[in-house]
């Protein structure tokens, strides 16, 4: 059983705090994403979870055996794991093979079982007849297949995974991650993949966890709910581009910006009077005119597939994107200073306070 | 899933490599040191500084102290110009053959610079130096040309081996100067001597100080040279006067105290030169911009192209090629003194000093056993302690890295007195007079270049690669064994020969610490020449060049082959 358990996990270096009380339960045998951007922690949390690095304080569980705290540590190579550095870390001065091979060598595998094996990973991570070749000969994709393959080839309880396919191209990439969930699937074991790209997180994890720039955990979740309902603004504009649309209350009534235009959405819960109403580029439909929040084009801009808009209704911004087809299909060719009118299909609320701590958090 | 492992055995396992590393670093360098620090300082069971001043007060250890200086500043002051000078002229000029110059001017790196004395004596000595000889007996001269037993003439020999410390560094600043600096004063009109005089030195300065700084660090600690050529006309400088005060006096109480306050005054200063030298080079870094290597503009010769290289070539034919014929020259006479004909020329001595004479036999032997255990022992130590210091986080690393800075600060004639005082008897163990006590010695003297290479290697891997192999299951050793140590062999190769070759010609440490039976080659050319067995020690000289031109020779061939083969 390879359950992660922390509890209220701290890592400072000297002044600087990394994680501060975090506390997150991994179940056995699911793919978990932590999610986070550049420098929030993620690759910290991952080498206090393999035992490179220690707490300062609170402690980690994995299954039934305490791993690390306050006066305990159980060094990497007792803990059963499969690691994937981030930067790949291949041994220079071994073949693919021996790489590959060296857990199993270690595990004084019988040789033929070894070298099954050994072909078997490497034929899986699409590698096969470069066995004989050193590092040195590799790009930096096959590098990283390396790495892999030499983390699966164990057959490890706990694969932690650090950016293991930000090199590869993007079939590969597609179907690395394919593999990667078969694997945790078949075999039953727990992978923790550490990322910052949304859509890999969206396509392989069972669960995710958003961490922001403070290495705070900011919600846990399904993808679903991840990309459905976000807990707040960070969250919500992690998982891609995102309008934040000023509203206002005035009694009862909504309105956009600071005219006098009412907010056409269903209404949030709570009692502030200052609202962000936040959609997907993706959710907003614009049109020449007919029903809808009129505002005018400040900018358009032609980046061929598509035409890229800033619109200003009553001094809110948002940006939208139109199909260039579908733009010059339906008279959509916008100009700068032209009136448009503006649909959006679905927003999420968020007061409009709680956005301004999540600007910080993107500081 | 194991039980988990209580934090203090991990910490062991880490503690024993740290603590081992700290041990060795104590007992071969700390140690001996403290103990030169706490004689000199310490007398009559009370901290004493007015002893410490009288004993530099007397008239030789202070004229000693004054030789030591002038000595060190005018070898500073001549290789610095030599080697900029000729660095200039191999980087930024169409001087002909410049990359064959330029491996010859760094031949001296590797000739011992007693063994090039030895020779300028059988030139130079005012009655018997060839070449007087040749200005009295052909040219009708009165008296010598030239007094080789002086101050100028050991600055003058100290120079020919020394400039290349700041020859190296000044060829690798120009070649690495980014020209697009000259060339941009070029185009704002200022002619090449403007620009090289505004231009050209300033960059380099650094580099050239840094070299200056080496060369004088060097300088002051040098033994060999002056023993050589000094002790006729009593001139005596730091490290010679130390060695005579022991040697003549057998380790009585006032040799040891002037050999201790000796000893402090060059620890204290080549700490300070060292201290220096990273002050100028951490300034030059900013100003040396690239690390690319880019085509310098080049400055025609002209006219004086052939004159140059005339000089140049003089220079290597001079200071070179002429000491060392002479050398294997003299070693095939029958007696000292008779003309170079052929009857008086024979391979008699060689194989004399290789078959027969036991005293030379024994030194060869005891060189070359002490080099391969000397270089063995210290690249072991040398990985495990730069392992720690560039790769393990524990507590208590930063004594070891200022222990490591030690060896760095410690010239060879401090080393020997520090080993005779911590090892003979006075603290249960007593090497004095064994071959053991020489072989610590070479150890904490070598120390530093098994340091400098293995941690240079160490830092091109990366941790991770280490850190995957505990992932992947590997305990600390197992990662140390399959990783480290196949990742780090170049440098341990390099610091096994930075050892073994060095250690094969040395000569401060041993003629402190030798005993009859246990002298190395280079004391056993040392004493023979004492002896007035001229021809034999240049003999045993001619054979020590043989090794070592062939050691070094292989090791460039093996090095350049394996950089090929990558
Ligand atoms: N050994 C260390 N000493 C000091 N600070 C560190 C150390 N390791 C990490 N940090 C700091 O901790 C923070 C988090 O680093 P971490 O490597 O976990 O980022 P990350 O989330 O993995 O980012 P990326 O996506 O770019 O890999 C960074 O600000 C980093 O500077
Ligand atoms: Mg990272």
């Amino acid at each position: 059983m390879a359950t992660i358990y922390l509890k209220n996990v701290s890592r400072r270096y000297g002044q600087r705090s990394v994680l501060d009380g975090l506390t997150l339960t991994v179940n056995h045998g699911e793919c978990f994403t932590l999610l986070g951007p550049s420098g929030c922690g993620k690759t910290v949390l991952l080498r206090l979870i393999a035992g490179f690095e220690q707490p300062t304080a609170g402690s980690i569980r994995i299954g039934d055996a305490l791993v690390a705290d306050a006066s305990a540590h159980v060094p990497p190579d007792r803990r059963d794991l499969g690691v994937v550095f981030q930067e790949y870390a291949v041994w220079p001065h071994m073949s693919v093979f021996d790489n590959v091979g060296y857990p199993l060598k270690l595990a004084k595998t019988p040789k033929e079982e070894r070298a099954d094996r050994v072909m078997e990973t490497i034929a899986l991570v699409n590698l096969h007849s470069l066995e004989k070749r050193l590092p040195s000969e590799l790009s930096g994709g096959q590098q990283q297949r390396v790495a892999l393959a030499r983390a699966l080839v164990g057959k490890p309880s706990l694969m932690l995974l650090d950016e293991p396919l930000s090199n590869l191209d993007a079939n590969l990439r597609e179907e690395m991650r394919f593999e990667i969930k078969e694997l945790q699937r078949k075999l039953n074991i727990t992978v923790m993949y550490v990322t910052h790209d949304q859509e890999i997180a969206l396509a392989i994890s069972d669960r995710i966890a958003v961490m922001d720039t403070q290495g705070r955990i900011r919600q846990i979740g399904s993808p679903e709910d991840i990309f459905e309902k976000p807990v707040d603004s960070f969250v919500f504009s992690f998982m891609g581009v995102a309008n934040f649309l000023q509203v206002r209350r005035e009694g009862n009534e909504f309105f956009v910006g600071k005219g006098g235009q009412r907010a056409p959405w269903d209404r949030p819960h709570g009692d502030s009077l200052a609202w962000v109403a936040a959609f997907r580029p993706s959710d907003v439909v614009i049109r020449r005119d007919g029903n809808g929040l009129k505002g005018r084009v400040k900018r358009a801009s032609f980046l061929g597939p598509v035409m890229d808009y800033l619109v200003e209704i009553d001094g809110a911004h948002l940006r939208t994107t139109v199909d260039t087809h579908t733009a010059v299909a339906n008279n959509l060719m916008f100009d700068d200073d032209q009136p448009c009118v503006v649909g959006v299909r679905e927003v999420h609320w968020f007061d409009a306070d709680t956005i301004q701590s999540a600007g910080e958090a993107w500081a | 899933m194991s039980a988990p492992v209580r934090k203090k055995f991990f910490v062991g396992t880490a503690g024993i490599i740290l603590f081992l590393s700290i041990a060795v670093l104590v007992v071969f360098v700390a140690f001996p040191v403290v103990l030169i620090l706490f004689n000199a300082f310490w007398t009559k069971g009370a901290f004493n500084l007015v002893d410490v001043a009288a004993v530099l007060r007397e008239p030789d250890t202070y004229q000693a102290l004054l030789n030591s200086v002038f000595i060190a500043g005018g070898t500073t002051i001549g290789s610095t110009i030599i080697g900029t000078f000729f660095a200039w002229l191999v980087t930024r000029t169409d001087l002909p053959y410049k990359n064959f110059m330029k491996g010859m001017f760094l031949v001296p790196f590797m000739l011992p610079s007693f063994i090039g004395a030895l020779a300028w004596k059988m030139l130079l000595s005012p009655r018997a130096g060839y070449i007087n000889r040749l200005f009295m007996d052909y040219f009708g001269f009165d008296g010598p040309v030239f007094n080789i037993y002086s101050y100028y003439g050991i600055m003058a020999v100290e120079v020919m081996y020394l400039f290349p410390f700041v020859f190296i560094q000044v060829c690798g600043a120009l070649e690495r100067m980014d020209p697009t600096l000259e060339e941009s004063a070029r185009i704002s009109g200022a002619g090449l001597f403007t620009i090289t005089r505004r231009i050209t030195i300033p960059l380099v300065l650094p580099s050239i100080l840094s070299g200056a700084l080496l060369i004088m660090l060097y300088s002051m600690a040098h033994f060999g040279t002056v023993a050589v050529l000094g002790i006729e006309n009593g001139i005596f400088n730091i490290p010679t006067l130390i060695y005579e005060r022991i040697h003549q006096s057998a380790g009585s109480f006032a040799a040891i105290r002037t050999g201790t306050v000796l000893a402090t005054v060059l620890v204290v200063s080549a700490a300070f030169i060292i201290w220096l030298q990273g002050k100028v080079l951490g300034k030059g870094r900013y100003q040396i911009i690239a690390g690319k290597s880019f085509r310098p503009m080049e400055l025609k010769l002209r006219g004086l192209r052939y004159p140059l290289l005339i000089l140049c070539l003089a220079y290597i034919g001079f200071t070179i090629v002429l000491p060392t014929v002479v050398i294997f020259m003299v070693g095939g006479l029958k007696t000292y003194g008779l003309p170079f004909t052929m009857e008086n020329l024979s391979l008699d001595n060689y194989k004399f000093i290789l078959f027969d004479y036991k005293t030379t036999k024994d030194a060869i032997w005891n060189s070359v056993s002490l080099g391969l255990s000397a270089a063995v022992i210290t690249m072991f130590a040398g990985v495990m302690i730069s392992y720690v210091i560039v790769k393990m986080k524990v507590r208590g690393k930063g004594i070891l890295e200022f222990l490591g800075m030690l060896p760095f600060s410690v010239p060879g004639s401090v080393i020997a007195l520090g080993v005779i005082l911590a090892w003979s008897g006075k603290f249960g163990v007593n090497l004095y007079n064994t071959v053991w006590i020489i072989l610590v010695a070479y150890i904490a003297r070598y120390m530093a270049f098994s340091l400098k290479a293995n941690s240079a290697a160490l830092e091109q891997v990366h941790d991770s690669l280490i850190e995957a192999a505990r992932a992947c299951g590997a305990s600390m050793w197992q990662s140390l064994r399959d990783i480290v140590l196949p990742l780090v062999r170049p440098g341990m190769f390099a610091a096994f020969f930075l050892i073994f070759l060095p250690s094969l010609r040395e000569l401060t440490v041993s003629i402190m610490l030798y005993a009859p039976t246990t002298r190395t080659i280079g004391v056993a050319i040392y004493t023979l020449n004492e002896d007035g067995e001229t021809v034999m020690s240049a003999a045993l000289a001619g054979i020590a060049l043989v090794i070592i031109i062939t050691g070094q020779t292989l090791i460039t061939g093996l090095t350049g082959a394996s950089v090929k083969a990558k």
